[in-house]
């Protein structure tokens, strides 16, 4: 099982207000 | 950590998860003042900032943060008892983790914002100081004298 990323962080928070659930947020510096 | 089934799994179940990237969204970290890869950020769904950590940390370490996360944002939506429920669970299940005897200290706190009763306070500084005497959170917690 991989973690289900998204890139699109205002698109993210408003899954997360649908959802209702809080939102992980990775600032990375990693290969994508 | 990411390969980690558990770590995957627990992002999966609990969060929506945005991963951006410095060369890709630069405005992005100033936007959250992320000053250093990684840094991970809870948010609540309101995007309002609950928790974060920086740093690389192997899964079980990881793990204890990512419900670090939960159980703040639990407490600052005024979640007292789903709150100190989740601050023991993070000291029992990785006792050995930096942020054990940081969940005692808040499991107290949100047991005592729950009941207006000092005990509890009362009772995490006698845990905090048989448990983690030399934690800086069993300092913070010796004013309320158990």
């Amino acid at each position: 099982m991989a973690v289900q990323w998204r890139k699109d962080i205002d698109g993210g928070l408003a899954d997360a207000r649908a959802q209702k659930k809080p939102v992980l947020l990775d600032f990375s510096a990693a290969p994508m | 950590m990411y390969p980690d089934e558990r770590v995957a799994q627990f992002i999966n179940r609990n969060f929506v998860s945005i991963k951006t990237h410095i060369k890709e969204n630069k405005e992005a970290f100033g936007r959250f003042g992320a000053q250093w890869t990684p840094t991970l950020i809870v948010l609540d769904s309101e995007g309002k900032e609950q928790y974060r950590f920086e740093g690389y940390l192997p899964p079980e370490d990881f793990l204890a943060q990512l419900e670090m996360g939960l159980a703040r944002s639990a407490f600052e939506r005024g979640g007292f008892p789903e709150a100190e429920r989740r601050y023991r669970e993070i000291a029992q299940k990785y006792p050995k983790s930096e942020v054990a005897a940081e969940a005692l200290y808040w499991a107290g706190v949100s047991k005592y914002k729950a009941t207006n009763d000092p005990a509890p306070l009362k009772q995490a500084d006698r845990e905090l100081k048989e448990r983690y005497p030399e934690s800086s959170w069993a300092k913070k917690a010796s004013v309320w004298g158990g």
